[in-house]
């Protein structure tokens, strides 16, 4: 895994509608707070790495330029990475490579996101080509449904069942965002409230669906040497892993998914983990969409595959469960996309370091996060625990 | 307290395109013209891809034979979609599936149509997961995916 690396500090935005900030600004107030959290200044970050959505997200390209006073990079050396949704984490573990290589001590990343400037979907449709599957694309949404109504059928799971847990993991991650003073929708739902819900894309209605949020997240890596110096409770990452598949999205069985699968198998060969559900002590999962939340707990070895509905129902996944997941309300309640992945990432640091506030599952040691992007094609874990 | 109004500057940005099909993709279209749709042969797995592809993408070979796929499949997997967002190309409400032609080893993305689109409950006692469609071609061949007008469901 190269040299041992640490999260030393992560700072986020109030996540929402921000047209009261130019986005540099918006960028600067994650940067600002990752630098005083983990008590350091500018001067002291070697490089720096940013991650957006396509740069028609806003209509801006480039962004690495756009930030570069935002990031503090002016004279330093930056690199940009882009994956889609699974930005945050693919800009995570570059953060990772970069000290873990030896090449660089403290390493800055910055992950952001203002959707309310865009049209979210019409931008997303054009990550499709434009020869075949453009023309039927229909944002995310779209996406995410044939998804989930594939893995519905394939293992037989009845609507009702799908449509209940689904219900279940709305109102716990609208429950648990009341937690977060970073999230974005900050409002209780009831089951009644999700069923009864304005349908999206059938069976995937409003609640169901994350909302287009603005924001920012900032992590901060280093060397073991200089968290254990600079740093009273540094986050180690323990494991990394990140697969993709094929573009066509016909082509490969997106109700197995291997990319999701084989990226949490590998982070957790490095991390020595074997069974998830009884080691982990916390997950934060990118959850776009309720029912795919499901699919994820079957990639991740959290459950047997078709019995996600059955664990949720049964309360498994909830703050005082087996395994808490998303106790920060998760990507459901706040999505910036490019700030997303790494957002879980900073979520997952706080809890091994007991820093989470309210959202903190008491105890937790060992956590794992995720992002997914693009047409369902890329996945990336990070697993970080309280101790190398 | 009053909400805050915060000063915004509107903008859009167009730029044209010109994107290169190459030689597979172009070959497919010209099928679609003779209303035969073709897919390519992997000589290492043995998959048959619609769409096609110059090299396999698991075995990273060449993939050179050119073979003629059924007109007919099975749904495997479905939206109805009635959400509106910029530059869409079809009208809402539409389907959107992924359809296994019988002879391909992938899912293509096309449209079902044919039917009355506008209630979802009536929609879906006739589209179903596992269900049979098949293609209904347009008149008018103009080189893109709409050669193909749509799918319907076999009754």
């Amino acid at each position: 895994m190269g040299n041992a690396v640490a999260i030393i500090g992560t700072g986020q935005t109030k996540h929402g509608r921000r047209s009261d900030v130019c986005y540099p600004d918006l960028v600067r107030e994650a940067v600002t707070a990752a630098l005083e959290d983990a008590g350091i200044t500018l001067k002291d970050i070697d490089g720096i790495v940013l991650g957006t959505m396509p740069s028609m997200m806003e209509g801006v390209s480039s962004t690495h330029f756009y930030f570069a006073e935002a990031m503090g990079s002016v004279g330093k050396p930056v690199l940009k990475v882009e994956t889609c949704g699974s930005t945050g984490q693919s800009i995570g573990h570059c953060g990772f490579f970069w000290v873990a290589s030896g090449m660089a001590d403290i390493v800055l990343v910055v992950g952001s996101e203002k959707m309310s400037e865009g049209d979210g979907q019409a931008t997303m449709t054009t990550v499709f080509d434009p020869f075949f599957q453009r023309t039927f694309a229909a944002g995310a949404p779209g996406v995410f449904t044939m998804q989930s109504m594939e893995w519905m059928y394939r293992f037989k799971i009845p609507e009702e069942k799908g449509r209940e847990a689904a219900a279940r993991i709305s109102v716990s991650n609208h429950d648990n965002a009341m937690d977060n003073p970073h999230a974005h929708i900050r409002t209780r739902v009831t089951m009644e409230d999700v069923k009864n819900a304005r349908i999206i894309t059938y069976p995937v209605r409003l609640l169901d669906v994350c909302p287009a949020s603005d924001g920012a997240c900032a992590v901060i890596f280093a060397t073991g040497e200089k968290a254990r110096k600079i740093c009273r409770k540094p986050a180690w990452i323990k494991g990394l892993g990140f697969r993709g598949e094929e573009f066509f999205y016909g082509e490969s069985d997106k109700a197995i998914w291997m990319s999701a699968t084989e990226a949490a198998a590998e982070a957790y060969r490095q991390a020595g983990i074997r069974n998830p559900l009884k080691e982990l002590d916390v997950a934060e999962i990118y959850n776009p969409f309720t029912y795919q939340e499901m699919i994820f707990y079957e990639c991740f070895g959290f459950c047997p595959r078709g019995e996600a509905p059955d664990y949720v129902l049964k309360g498994t996944f909830l703050k005082d469960g087996e395994l808490p997941c998303c106790p920060s309300g998760g990507t459901l309640c706040s999505n910036p996309i490019g700030a997303t992945g790494l957002i879980r990432l900073a979520e997952a640091a706080l809890q091994v370091t007991g820093k989470a506030g309210a959202r903190q599952v008491e105890g937790a040691k060992l956590a794992l996060s995720h992002a997914m992007g693009g047409v369902d094609q890329f996945n990336g874990v990070t697993i970080v625990g309280s101790e190398l | 307290m009053a909400k805050e109004e915060h000063r915004i500057v509107k903008g859009q940005v167009m730029v044209p395109y010109e994107v290169a099909l190459g030689k597979t993709w172009s070959m497919f279209y010209d099928f679609l013209k003779e209303e035969k749709i073709m897919g390519k042969k992997c000589p290492q797995c043995s998959r048959v891809l619609v769409p096609p592809r110059s090299f396999c993408p698991r075995c990273f070979e060449d993939m050179d034979e050119w073979v003629e796929v059924s007109q007919e499949g099975i749904v495997e997997t479905w939206v109805y979609v009635n959400m509106p967002f910029f530059a869409q190309e079809l009208k809402i409400p539409f389907i959107s599936a992924q359809i296994r032609l019988d002879g391909s080893d992938t899912g293509f993305i096309h449209q079902v149509a044919g039917i009355d689109l506008t209630e979802f409950e009536k929609v879906r006692e006739i589209v179903k997961l596992g269900g049979r469609v098949k293609a209904v071609w347009s008149r008018e061949k103009k080189g893109n995916i709409l050669d193909i007008a749509y799918f319907e469901p076999v009754k």
